[in-house]
C-alpha cells in the first residue's frame, strides 16, 4: 500500500487554551477561582481603591518647606485650589530631631548614634551564636550605617574617625574570634550608660567592679558552701561595694585621671531615644529576673513558688499604665523619705518589673517545652540543681524562648509610648504635644502621627520578621 | 547484714541545714520568708513615715463625698451629685463594657481574617497579611487616636442631617435608625412600656426589668443544657440522637421574647430635631474609637493566633483523616479544629486579658473608664493618690484573676497527659 | 538628713541626692539648679521651641527665680508635668516650684498642703463658640455639646454653671488642648470651654479666627500662680517676692533695657530698695543684694514678659484686662518692698 503514511516525528504540543496560560490563568487560579472568591476579590479591589482615592490627594499635595502651618495651608491652597487638603511635612522637616533625640544637645548626637550601633554589635553574638560570617556582616553593616548617621549628624569629625576605627576593629574581631564579641555584650550596658549620660568614665567602671567583686566572692565561696550561698554572699559584698566604697574609688580615680564626657541630664532624653533607652534597659535587666522567677514558679519549695506566682500574677494582672502611674505617683511613698530618683529611672524600674513577669512566663514556656527526659538525664548524670540548669536546661530553654522574648520586647517597645501619660517626652504623644504647643504648628494633626507610626512600624516589623525567622530556624521537628 | 539504703543515723548538726538536701530547702525557705517579711516591713514603714511627713493619712472616706463632675456615658444611674464611689462603679461598668464588646468583636474579626489569610485568593491573603502586620506593629495608642480622629473628622455634623426641601446633606443608615455624626453615634434605644418597678436597696436602685431579662436568659440556657445532656444520654444508650434543634430554639428564644413583649418593648429612634438628634442613645466617639481600635488591633493578633493554631496541626492528621475516608468538612470539624483549639484558646484568652487591660488606654481619648474616673478625675480632685491607685490596681487585678483562672481551668482540662 | 540610694550602675549617674523639705533654698543652691515644673502643652505659657529651649510666660518666671537665687537664668531644669502628675511631683520634692497654670483653690491650699505664693495670671473659664451658631450668651447653651479637658478644675466649674442655670449639656472629654481644638474645629462640639487665655490662643490658631467668638460670661475665677510646698516659708517668700519685684519694676518703669541706667541715676527710694542700692533686702531671705536686679534683667518686668509671650503683639493677642497693674484698673498689685 503506497498510501501508507507514517509520521516520523512527534507533533509539537499545541498551545494551551488562552484561559490556561499566563496572566489569565494566574488570575483564574488566584483571584477568581469561584463565585465566592470572585466577590471577595472585587470587594478587596474596591476597598483598596477607596483607601487610595481618599488619601492620595492629601499625600500628593504635601508641602516640604514652610515655616508654619498657616504657610503650609496657603501653599496648598495656591497650588491645588482652596478646598484641597494637603499634608504639611514641613513640620517633620523642622522638628524631626526632636522626634528622634528629644532635647539631646545636637553636638552630642554622636553619642546616642554610637550607642545604638554598639547595641547591635553587642546583640550579634546572641543572635548569631557562632556564625562568623553573619556576625561580621552585621557588624560591618551597622558600622557603615552608624558612620553615615554620624556624618549626617555633625559632619566629618573626630568622632567619625573614632567610630570608623571602632567598628572596623569590631568587624575584624567578629570575623576572627566571634567569642570575643561576648565581652562587648557584657560591657555594653556600662558603655551605653556612659555614652548616653556622660560624666566620669570611672563611675561605670567602678560599678562594673562591683560585679567583679561578686564574681570573685562567688568563685571563692561556691565550692565550699554551694552556689546559693556563694551567690548571695557575693551579692551582699557587691552591694556593700556599691553603697560604701564605689563613690570614693571613682572619685579618687577621677582625681588621678580625669576622663569624662559632657554630662547630659535625663530630662534631655525624649523621642525614640527615650523609647529605646526604656525598652532596651528594661528588657535586659528583666531577663535575668524573669529567669529566676520562672525557676521559682517551677520550684518544689512551697514558699518560693507562692511568692513567684503571686508576683507574676499580680504584675500581669494590672495594666502597664497603672504601673507607670505608680512610678510617678506612688513610688515616693514606698522609698525611704527624701530619696529621690529621676522619673526616667523610676519608669525603667517599674517597666522592668512589668516585663520581668512577662519574661518569666516566656521562659516558663521554654522550660515546659523541654522533654522531661532532659531533666531526668541531668539527674542521672548526678548534676545538682544549678549545674543542671546551667549546663543542660537553660541553654535549651532559652533558645526556645528567644522568639517569645523578642515579641515581649516588641510589645514593650510599643508600650513605651505610654510614658507620655506621666509627663515624659515619648515620640507619639509627648513630642507631638510639645510641637503642637508651638504657635506655628498649633493645629497640625495627622503628620506627626504618620511619621512616628511609620518609624514604629519599621522597627517592630523588622523585629517580628526576625523572630519569625528564628522560630523557623529553631523548629527542629519535621512536618 | 544491713541494708545499703538505710540512711546513716547521724546526729543533727547545724551544718546539715546547708549541706543536707532534706533540710536545705527549709533553710532557704525560712531565709526567703524572713527577707520577704523584712522587705514588706521596710516598705510599710517607709509608707507610714512618708505619710506622716506629708501630714496625710490613709482614708477611704472620700469615696462617699460628692464627686461633682459629669460622666457622659453611665450604665448605672449617675449625676454630678453622686459620690466618688458611684463614679467608680460607672467607670468599672464602662471598662467592662469596652472589654466585653472588644473581646467579642475582635474574636469574630480575628478568626475571619486568620482564615482569609490562609485563603487561596492571592489578593485577599496579601491584603490580610498587610492588615495584620500594619496593625500589630504600631502602638495601639496610635490606632485609638487615629480612629477617634477619623470618626470626628470625616463624619458630617449633626446639622447636615437636617432635612431642607426634602433633602439633607447627610443621611442616616440602616433604615433611618442609625446616625453617625462627628459628635457620636446615635442608635435606637430600647424602651419598655410597662417596666417592672425599680427597687431601692441601700441607696442604690436596682433595675428589676434588666434583672428579670438576665434571669430568664440564664434559666433558658440552663434548661437547654439539660435537654442536650438528656439527648446525649439517649444517644449513648440507643445510638439514635433525638432531634433537639427546634426544642432548643423554643427554649432559648420564646421565654425572653414573651417577657419583652409583656413589658412592651419598643425602640426609640433618634431623629433630628432642632439643632441636634433627639431620642435614642448617643454613643460618644471616645467609646466607639476605643472599642473599634482595640477590636482592630486585637483582631490582628488573634488572626495570627488562629493561623498559627491551624498550621500547627501536622499534615499527617489531615492525611490520616482522609485515609479514614472523612470528607473535608468533617476533617475540619472532627480532626483539625479540636486539636487547633487546644493551641488557639490559651493564647486567645491571654489576648482577652491584654485587651481588658488595654481598655485603660482610653486615657488617650479621655474615655471615662475606671482609670478615667477613679484613677483620673477622682484622684485629681481629692489628691488621694495612694488610696485611688491601690483600689484601682486591686480592681484590675480581680478582673484579670477571674479571666486567668478561666484560662487555667481550661488549660488543665485539655492538657495532654505526659507519661 | 541626706540619704541617697544606689541601685548598681544606674545609680552612679542618675540618682539625685535627696533634699530636705525644710530648706529648698539650700537644696537649690547646693544643686546649682532650679527645678521648675512646667506645662509643655500650653501655647504662650510654656513649651520648648525647635532647639529644645523652653519659652513662655510661665517659663520666664522660672528664669527670674533662678536668676535671683543662683545668679544665672540658664540654670533651670524644666520638668514637664501633666494635670495628673503635677501636684505629686511638687509634694514629693521632684520639683522645687510649680509654675504651670494651676488654679489657687481652697482644697489645694489646705488639703493638698501647698502654698500658692502669688497670682501671676488672673484667668477665668470661658466658652468659645462658632459665630454661625447664633449664640451670644453662655446661658443659651442649653442642650449643647461642650468639649472639656479632663483632670482640671474646669469640669467642676462647668457642672456647677449648668446646674445653677438649670440647663443641660453633653460633655465631650478630651485629653489636651490641641485635641480639644481639633474636635471643636471639626464641629464635634458646639462649644469649647477652658481658661479664657487658652481660648484666645486657640482661637488665634484656627484657620479663620473671625468665625469664632468667645462668649462674654466668665463662669469661674481662675487665679493661676506659682505653687510651692507648704511649710517652707522662706522658699515661698523668695518665689513670691521675685514675682513682686517684676511687678514693682513695671510699676516703676524699670525695664530690661533701662535697668542699668535707672540704677545709676534714680533717686526714688523704692526703686533703690528694689534694685538693692539701699538696705539689704536680699539678706532677709537668704539671698544677696542684687537678687531682684538679676531677676528683672533676665527678661524684663512683668509687662515686658506679658507682651513678649501672650500680649496683643503676639499671635495669641491677650489684652492685659484683669492682669493690668492696679494703677491701670487691673488686679496686679505688688505689696511695697520695704
Amino acid at each position: 500500500m503506497s498510501l501508507l503514511y507514517i509520521r516520523k516525528d512527534m507533533l509539537g504540543p499545541s498551545a494551551p487554551p488562552a484561559s490556561q496560560t499566563g496572566a489569565i490563568r494566574w488570575l483564574r487560579e488566584n483571584l477568581f477561582s469561584g463565585p465566592v472568591n470572585s466577590i471577595l476579590t472585587l470587594l478587596a479591589i474596591y476597598v483598596l481603591y477607596a483607601l487610595i482615592s481618599l488619601s492620595w490627594p492629601w499625600l500628593a499635595n504635601g508641602v516640604w518647606t514652610a515655616s508654619s502651618l498657616q504657610e503650609c495651608r496657603s501653599i496648598v491652597a495656591a497650588s491645588a485650589g482652596p478646598d484641597a487638603g494637603g499634608a504639611c511635612w514641613a513640620m517633620i522637616h523642622e522638628r524631626w530631631h526632636q522626634f528622634i533625640f528629644g532635647f539631646y544637645p545636637p553636638d552630642l548626637w554622636w553619642r546616642p548614634i554610637l550607642a545604638f550601633g554598639l547595641l547591635f554589635v553587642a546583640l550579634a553574638p546572641v543572635l548569631y551564636a557562632d556564625n562568623k560570617s553573619a556576625m561580621s556582616k552585621l557588624c560591618g553593616l551597622i558600622g557603615v550605617l552608624a558612620v553615615l548617621c554620624l556624618i549626617g549628624a555633625d559632619g566629618f569629625s573626630f568622632h567619625t574617625v573614632l567610630a570608623i576605627a571602632l567598628f572596623a576593629g569590631l568587624t575584624a574581631f567578629a570575623a576572627t574570634k566571634p567569642r570575643a564579641l561576648l565581652t562587648v555584650t557584657i560591657l555594653f550596658p556600662f558603655i551605653a550608660l556612659w555614652l548616653l549620660w556622660g560624666g566620669s568614665i570611672w563611675g561605670p567602671i567602678t560599678a562594673l567592679l562591683g560585679f567583679m567583686v561578686m564574681a570573685m566572692i562567688y568563685s571563692l565561696i561556691a565550692p565550699k558552701l554551694g552556689p546559693v550561698m556563694g551567690a548571695s554572699l557575693g551579692f551582699i559584698a557587691a552591694c556593700l561595694w556599691w553603697l560604701f566604697l564605689q563613690s570614693y574609688v571613682s572619685e579618687a580615680w577621677q582625681a588621678l585621671l580625669p576622663l569624662e564626657l559632657t554630662y547630659v541630664t535625663s530630662d534631655k532624653f525624649g523621642g525614640f531615644l527615650l523609647a529605646f533607652v526604656i525598652g532596651v534597659a528594661s528588657i535586659s535587666i528583666s531577663l535575668p529576673l524573669g529567669i529566676l522567677l520562672a525557676l521559682g514558679r517551677r520550684s518544689d519549695m512551697m514558699l518560693i513558688k507562692t511568692l513567684s506566682v503571686g508576683f507574676i500574677e499580680f504584675v500581669r494582672g494590672v495594666p502597664l499604665i497603672t504601673m507607670l502611674f505608680t512610678a510617678s505617683l506612688l513610688l515616693q511613698y514606698f522609698l525611704p523619705p527624701q530619696t529621690k530618683f529621676d522619673l526616667i529611672l523610676r519608669v525603667v524600674i517599674l517597666v522592668t518589673i512589668f516585663s520581668a513577669a512577662y519574661n518569666a512566663e516566656v521562659v516558663r514556656g521554654g522550660l515546659a517545652a523541654l522533654p522531661r527526659g532532659q531533666y531526668e538525664a541531668a539527674d542521672a548524670l548526678g548534676l545538682d540543681y544549678w549545674q543542671a540548669q546551667r549546663l543542660i536546661i537553660m541553654p535549651q530553654a532559652l533558645k526556645i524562648s528567644i522568639p517569645g522574648i523578642v515579641s515581649t520586647f516588641i510589645g514593650l517597645f510599643k508600650d513605651t509610648t505610654l510614658v507620655s501619660f506621666v509627663g515624659l517626652a515619648d515620640p507619639l504623644r509627648g513630642i507631638t504635644t510639645i510641637v503642637r504647643a508651638d504657635i506655628n504648628w498649633k493645629g497640625i494633626y495627622w503628620e506627626p502621627y504618620i511619621f512616628v507610626g511609620g518609624i514604629f512600624f519599621i522597627v517592630c516589623f523588622g523585629m517580628s520578621r526576625y523572630s519569625m525567622y528564628l522560630e523557623n530556624k529553631l523548629k527542629t521537628d519535621h512536618r | 547484714m544491713t541494708l545499703a539504703t538505710e540512711p546513716p543515723k547521724a546526729n543533727f548538726r547545724l551544718g546539715m541545714l546547708i549541706y543536707d538536701t532534706r533540710y536545705r530547702s527549709y533553710t532557704i525557705q525560712i531565709i526567703v520568708l524572713i527577707l520577704f517579711l523584712l522587705g514588706v516591713a521596710w516598705l510599710a514603714n517607709n509608707t507610714i513615715e512618708n505619710l506622716a511627713a506629708k501630714d496625710k493619712d490613709i482614708n477611704f472616706g472620700f469615696l462617699w463625698n460628692r464627686a461633682g463632675y459629669d460622666i457622659d456615658q453611665h450604665l448605672v444611674p449617675y449625676t454630678n451629685d453622686s459620690t466618688h464611689f458611684q463614679a467608680l462603679l460607672v467607670g468599672l461598668c464602662n471598662t467592662l463594657l469596652v472589654a466585653v464588646i472588644g473581646c467579642f468583636l475582635s474574636t469574630i474579626l480575628g478568626v475571619t481574617i486568620g482564615v482569609l489569610r490562609l485563603s487561596k485568593n492571592w489578593l485577599l491573603s496579601r491584603m490580610m497579611t498587610v492588615y495584620i502586620e500594619l496593625f500589630r506593629n504600631v502602638p495601639v495608642v496610635l490606632w485609638i487616636i487615629l480612629v477617634y480622629a477619623v470618626l470626628s473628622e470625616t463624619r458630617p455634623e449633626p446639622k447636615d442631617f437636617k432635612i431642607v426641601d426634602g433633602t439633607s446633606k447627610a443621611s442616616m443608615i440602616l433604615n433611618d435608625s442609625f446616625a453617625i455624626t462627628n459628635r457620636g453615634t446615635n442608635v435606637p434605644s430600647p424602651l419598655l412600656e410597662h417596666p417592672l418597678p425599680r427597687i431601692e436597696l441601700g441607696g442604690y436602685s436596682l433595675n428589676l426589668s434588666v434583672l428579670a431579662c438576665i434571669f430568664v436568659v440564664a434559666a433558658s440556657i440552663w434548661i437547654n443544657r439539660i435537654l442536650r445532656r438528656r439527648a446525649a444520654a439517649t444517644q449513648e444508650a440507643t445510638g439514635i440522637r433525638p432531634t433537639t434543634w427546634w426544642k432548643s430554639l423554643l427554649i432559648l428564644f420564646v421565654p425572653i421574647i414573651a417577657l419583652l413583649f409583656a413589658m412592651g418593648l419598643h425602640w426609640d429612634y433618634p431623629a433630628f430635631k432642632g439643632f441636634n438628634f433627639k431620642g435614642g442613645l448617643n454613643v460618644a466617639h471616645a467609646f466607639t474609637a476605643l472599642t473599634v481600635a482595640l477590636t482592630l488591633y486585637y483582631a490582628s493578633v488573634i488572626a495570627e493566633t488562629v493561623r498559627a493554631g491551624i498550621q500547627a496541626i501536622s499534615k499527617g492528621q489531615s492525611e490520616a483523616a482522609a485515609a479514614l475516608g472523612l470528607r473535608p468538612g468533617r476533617t475540619m470539624n472532627l480532626v483539625i479544629l479540636p486539636q487547633a483549639l487546644r493551641v488557639i484558646i490559651p493564647p486567645l484568652i491571654s489576648q482577652y486579658l491584654s485587651l481588658t487591660k488595654d481598655t485603660s488606654l482610653g486615657l488617650a481619648v479621655s474615655y471615662l473608664d475606671l482609670r478615667g474616673t477613679l484613677g483620673g478625675i477622682t484622684l485629681n480632685q481629692t489628691g488621694r493618690e495612694l488610696e485611688c491607685m491601690t483600689l484601682m490596681m486591686l480592681i484590675y487585678l480581680i478582673i484579670s484573676l477571674i479571666i486567668s483562672s478561666v484560662m487555667n481551668a481550661y488549660n488543665a482540662s485539655v492538657k495532654l497527659k505526659e507519661r | 538628713m541626706k540619704k541617697s540610694v544606689f541601685f548598681g550602675a544606674l545609680a552612679a549617674t542618675t540618682v539625685l541626692a535627696g533634699s530636705a523639705f525644710a530648706g529648698t533654698l539650700d537644696d537649690v543652691k547646693a544643686r546649682g539648679e532650679l527645678i521648675c515644673g512646667v506645662n509643655v502643652g500650653l501655647t504662650g505659657f510654656g513649651a520648648p521651641d525647635a532647639t529644645g529651649a523652653y519659652v513662655g510666660f510661665d517659663v520666664d518666671l522660672c528664669k527670674a527665680v533662678a536668676a535671683a537665687v543662683l545668679g544665672d537664668a540658664a540654670k533651670v531644669k524644666y520638668v514637664p508635668t501633666t494635670g495628673e502628675t503635677r501636684f505629686t511631683a511638687l509634694a514629693s520634692g521632684e520639683v522645687d516650684v510649680l509654675i504651670r497654670n494651676s488654679t489657687w483653690t481652697f482644697s489645694r491650699d489646705t488639703d493638698l498642703k501647698f502654698d500658692f505664693v502669688a497670682v501671676n495670671y488672673y484667668d477665668g473659664q470661658g466658652f468659645m463658640v462658632k459665630k454661625d451658631l447664633g449664640v451670644s450668651s453662655a446661658k443659651e447653651l442649653d442642650g449643647a455639646t461642650v468639649c472639656i479637658q479632663t483632670g482640671t478644675t474646669t469640669e467642676l466649674n462647668l457642672a456647677d454653671f449648668f446646674k445653677s442655670n438649670n440647663i443641660t449639656y453633653t460633655p465631650v472629654n478630651v485629653a489636651d488642648d490641641s485635641e480639644a481644638l481639633r474636635q471643636y474645629d471639626a464641629g464635634a462640639c458646639d462649644a469649647y470651654t477652658t481658661d479664657a487665655s487658652g481660648l484666645a490662643a486657640s482661637r488665634a490658631s484656627l484657620a479663620s479666627p473671625a468665625d469664632h467668638i468667645i462668649l462674654p460670661e466668665i463662669i469661674s475665677k481662675e487665679p493661676l500662680g506659682p505653687v510651692v510646698r507648704h511649710g517652707d516659708n522662706n522658699w515661698g517668700d523668695i518665689v513670691r517676692w521675685t514675682y513682686y519685684a517684676l511687678l514693682t519694676a513695671e510699676e516703676k518703669g524699670v525695664t530690661k533695657a533701662n535697668i542699668d541706667q535707672v540704677a545709676s541715676s534714680t533717686t526714688d527710694p523704692e526703686i533703690k530698695r528694689l534694685l538693692g542700692l539701699e538696705g539689704d533686702m536680699g539678706a532677709m531671705m537668704g539671698l544677696d543684694k542684687d537678687w531682684s536686679r538679676r531677676a528683672i534683667a533676665v527678661s524684663g518686668n512683668y509687662g515686658e514678659i506679658f507682651e513678649a509671650h501672650i500680649g496683643t503683639s503676639t499671635p495669641i493677642g491677650l489684652a492685659r484686662g484683669l492682669n493690668a497693674l492696679w494703677t491701670q484698673g487691673g488686679l496686679q498689685y505688688a505689696p511695697p518692698i520695704r
